[in-house]
Parts: structure tokens; C-alpha cells; sequence
């Protein structure tokens, strides 16, 4: 079986920060994702990051992705490991996973879960029709294969996720009927809504999709109005012609691998859904396995990169790796996200982690 | 209310709009960013410090029209496109304004293309005047237009036509 200091799942932002970290520390490092590729979500983000200079403000997903896949590749004690899924991660510090069809195993001293979040459901009437989609979807449609997901979208949610794929739309040259939010306002970055609104598109907050309308495929859907209560307000339905209803109702924690390794798990709603228990280091309560990016509290991906390095370090430092050097780095990533979190929109956050730091 | 709408009142734009003494000696930089988010490229790319750097990086920006010349680096710059810049000097009947554009097929200057407001309505016709869409902007092109005053503090977008649609 072979062996590694430090095994890695999942190749998005916080998985490949920790890879850089952990592998900088001359580190022997596997990092392993179920995709071809690596980068995660990073490779869809087409627009400019927030953030300060440190995490790349600026600079656009898909550029950060490919720096940050070019400096994995140059560490030559970091092993990269695609169409890789991840198993059973068990207590003697052996990893099973399936890969080219084969059921096989590995080990490591520490193991950084970064496997991101998935997509949430709405349920509605023909939510089951052709032409519904995961934001995700139609990103990885559009943005990684170059295919439009359809002509007339209606988005629903205006979070950042709902706001920024409904402007990806309209520069693939594809109409954004509107966008219907349930909340009484917008819930992501007012900069992201100003520009989809003065390209054409309404912002319906307080507005739900009542039904999908559609014999073989979407052909339209039902929005109403609803109330302060979240009900729906009765003679406010409307048809709005549409063959793609894109869902963009937030994120959960893609926590699998942590329930089946019997890391202590909480629930907390400002993160997300259910998630580990950590310390200051980003370790669960397994010694072992350390968490970082969305799998830890859903939140942006210049957070997600802060986190994968505090990890990466984290788990160095833990396997002997000392210095004045990797000590700045652990402070320097701490006072970032420190930083990122201070704003009034990180506010939930801070809640979150509050329930979830032991 | 830009909460609920993703359009700015008349309040909330009143205090980004710089002094009109400002306004009258030429291009000034109209930072049109209302939320406090972790955000702070416009201040870290400004080569005249007009935009101050941050104390927190969560502060809304703070602003010295007197040291802006209106180069437009910082509507490249910003993530949320949210910088224009006006030059109320332009022409006797014209005003100059440079709106961040990431639609293709990029306009060419000498086109005359829908002038479009915060709310997304057509509000008349914009003639472009200068497209910078150099390698270091990153694909945010800055598109120079023209318009009669009156539209000079109500474009902030244009349909150029084309097949994407914007």
C-alpha cells in the first residue's frame, strides 16, 4: 500500500491551496479529485474575484485555477490523482477509493477533506422536466464545454451563485427572462445585481416558482408573489415563457466521507447544513483528518483558498515541520480570513463558526 | 431601493456623484459601490492613490476627485463593475463616459449603440468614441461614449448589438 504524509480530497480551491501548502513544506502529498480535471468550481468562475490582493482579487476563477494547477504540478513530491473517488477514509489511516474501475487503497499521516458543497432542490410541480437545472449545471454547460443550456432561463435565486450566472448567460448571448428571489431582497453582492439589471434582467424579489409548466420539457413556469410569512399571495401567478428554469437555492456541505469516518458533526444553517467539528487548525475530531473550504461552512472561494493553505500548514506543522517561516504563514492566513469574514456580509459566518470551533 | 431592485436611488447615488466643481474640470471617476463587501482592487490598482487604501477591507471606498485624472484603470479593476467615469467637459453638448464592457462582439469606436440605464431601459443613443481592451485589463473592456449631457449621469450600459444580445 502506498504511503503519503498528506492525502488531499478534492482538487477545487481550498484542495489545491492545501496541496501547494502541505507540498511547499517538502511534504510527499496525493491530491486526488473524481473529475478530469482539477480546479472545481474555480474553472466555471469566469468573473473577477473579490477579496484583497492575497487571494487574487481581480483576477478571474478560471486564471486562479490554472495558477494554482501550474504550482501543484511544479511540486514534484505532490502525486495528482483525476477520476479518483474517495470511499472510506478509517481510523488506521487508510483511505479507500475507486479509480479506473478498481477498488484500491492508500495511506497518510493527515488527510484534508476539501470536497467542497452540492446543489440544493427546490420542490416544485414538474421539477422532474428536462430543462431544469443546477446552476452548476448550466455553468459547467456553458463555461467548461462551450454548449448553451437553452434560449429563455428563468433564474431562481439571487444570491451571488444566481446573480453571476444569470450575467454568464447573457454574455454566452442567452436571454435571462428574470430572476425570482423568495427573500425580500437581494442576497448577493448588490455590485453582481446592478450589472444583470442594467443588461435587462428583473430582480422579482419576494417571488417564488410556483410550477414548471411543460408537456416533454420545460416550456414555461408559474411565479407568484409571496407574502412576509413566505406564502404565496393569491391572483399574483403569472406564466413566464421560458425552456431552461435554472435553480440557484444555495449550497449544502458535501460531507459524506466525514459522517462515514465518524468525524463529530453539527448542524448549522449559516454554514450551510451539517458539518465537522474543528479546532483553530482546521482539524476535526478525528486527529487525522482536517477540513477546508465549502465542506467546512459554505462561503467564497477566495475564503475556501485561505482555508485549504491554513490547513495544508496545519497538518505540516502537526507532522514536525517547524520555523519561523511556517509559523508567519499559519498567522498571515489566520488574520485573512479574519479579515474576509469582518464585513457585515460575513456576519453569518462568523455566527456559523462559532457553533462549529472547538 | 437597490436592495430589492439592484438600482441605486437617487439618494444613494447623490453621495458617490462627485462636487460639480469637480464635475466641470473634466473626467472624474463615479464609484457607484454601496455595500460593505471584502473587496478592494479599485484602491490597490489607482496609480494616483484617488481611491485610498483600505483600513478594513470590508470599507465601502473613500474617494479624492481632486487627485482622479479619470484614466479608467479602476473600471477595468473592479470586480463588480461598478466605477464609470464622467467627463462633463467632453464637448458643449456632449458628455464623455467610460462604462466597463464584457459583452462580444466588442463595439468599435464610430458606432452608435443603445444608451442604457442603471434600471436596464433604453434611454437613447450613445456614439462610441474609443474601446480599450488592452491585454492588462484582463477582458473588461472600456468602452468611450458619448451622449448628450442629460444622459451623462443616467448610461451605465449599452446593447451593441450582435448576436449576444446585450
Amino acid at each position: 500500500m502506498r504511503m503519503f504524509d498528506v492525502c488531499i480530497i478534492g482538487g477545487g480551491p481550498a484542495g489545491l491551496k492545501a496541496a501547494i501548502a502541505a507540498g511547499s513544506q517538502g511534504l510527499s502529498v496525493v491530491l486526488m479529485d473524481d473529475a478530469d480535471h482539477l480546479g472545481g468550481q474555480l474553472v466555471k468562475q469566469t468573473h473577477m474575484f473579490f477579496g484583497s490582493e492575497q487571494q487574487r482579487a481581480g483576477a478571474r476563477g478560471v486564471n486562479i485555477a490554472k495558477e494554482l494547477v501550474e504550482q501543484v504540478t511544479s511540486l514534484v513530491n505532490v502525486e495528482v490523482v483525476l477520476c479518483t473517488t474517495a470511499l472510506g477514509l478509517y481510523d488506521d489511516l487508510v483511505l479507500t477509493y475507486e479509480t479506473e474501475g478498481s477498488y484500491r487503497k492508500l495511506s497518510a499521516k493527515k488527510f484534508i477533506v476539501a470536497t467542497g458543497a452540492s446543489e440544493r432542490m427546490l420542490t416544485f410541480p414538474g421539477n422532474d422536466l428536462p430543462g431544469v437545472y443546477g446552476a452548476g449545471a448550466v455553468q459547467t454547460l456553458m463555461n467548461v464545454y462551450g454548449v448553451k443550456p437553452g434560449n429563455r432561463v428563468l433564474m431562481v435565486g439571487a444570491g451571488n451563485i444566481g446573480l453571476i450566472v444569470s450575467y454568464q448567460l447573457l454574455q454566452a448571448g442567452v436571454e435571462v427572462i428574470a430572476i425570482v428571489e423568495g427573500g425580500p431582497s437581494i442576497g448577493g453582492y448588490l455590485v453582481h445585481a446592478s450589472k444583470v439589471r442594467r443588461a435587462g434582467v428583473p430582480i422579482l424579489t419576494s417571488h417564488t416558482i410556483k410550477e414548471a409548466v411543460g408537456v416533454n420539457c420545460v416550456e414555461g413556469a408559474i411565479v407568484c408573489e409571496l407574502d412576509s410569512q413566505w406564502q404565496p399571495k393569491s391572483g399574483t401567478e403569472q406564466r413566464i415563457d421560458a425552456d431552461v428554469i435554472c435553480l440557484a437555492v444555495g449550497l449544502s456541505p458535501l460531507t459524506d466521507i466525514l459522517w462515514q469516518a465518524e468525524c463529530e458533526m453539527v448542524f448549522v444553517p449559516e454554514l450551510g447544513g451539517n458539518v465537522a467539528y474543528r479546532d483553530s487548525t482546521m482539524c476535526t475530531s478525528k486527529p487525522h483528518i482536517y477540513v477546508a473550504g465549502d465542506v467546512a461552512g459554505v462561503e467564497e472561494a477566495s475564503s475556501a483558498m485561505v482555508e485549504g493553505e491554513l490547513a495544508g500548514l496545519c497538518a505540516a506543522k502537526s507532522l514536525g515541520v517547524s520555523g519561523a517561516h511556517l509559523t508567519l504563514q499559519i498567522t498571515s492566513a489566520r488574520s485573512q480570513l479574519e479579515e474576509l469574514r469582518s464585513g457585515p456580509v460575513g456576519d453569518k459566518i462568523r455566527a456559523g463558526l462559532l457553533q462549529a470551533h472547538r | 431601493m437597490l436592495k430589492k431592485t439592484g438600482v441605486a436611488t437617487p439618494e444613494e447615488l447623490a453621495n458617490v456623484l462627485p462636487s460639480e466643481g469637480r464635475l466641470n474640470r473634466g473626467a472624474v471617476a463615479v464609484l457607484e459601490c454601496f455595500q460593505n463587501i471584502p473587496c478592494n482592487p479599485c484602491a490597490t490598482s489607482c496609480p494616483r492613490h484617488a481611491i485610498q487604501e483600505f483600513v478594513d477591507i470590508n470599507d465601502i471606498p473613500s474617494f479624492d476627485g481632486d487627485l482622479c485624472n479619470g484614466c479608467a484603470i479602476c473600471v477595468a479593476n473592479c470586480p463588480g463593475l461598478a466605477i464609470f467615469v464622467i467627463d462633463e467637459t467632453y464637448s458643449p453638448d456632449e458628455t464623455l463616459v467610460k462604462l466597463p464592457y464584457e459583452f462580444t462582439p466588442l463595439p468599435a469606436s464610430g458606432d452608435v449603440v443603445v444608451a442604457v440605464s442603471r434600471a436596464g431601459d433604453e434611454i437613447g443613443h450613445a456614439r462610441v468614441v474609443r474601446v480599450q481592451n488592452p491585454p492588462v485589463f484582463d477582458r473588461t473592456a472600456v468602452v468611450h461614449v458619448a451622449v448628450p449631457k442629460a444622459l451623462g449621469h443616467e448610461i451605465r450600459f449599452i446593447k451593441a448589438g450582435g448576436p449576444s444580445r446585450a
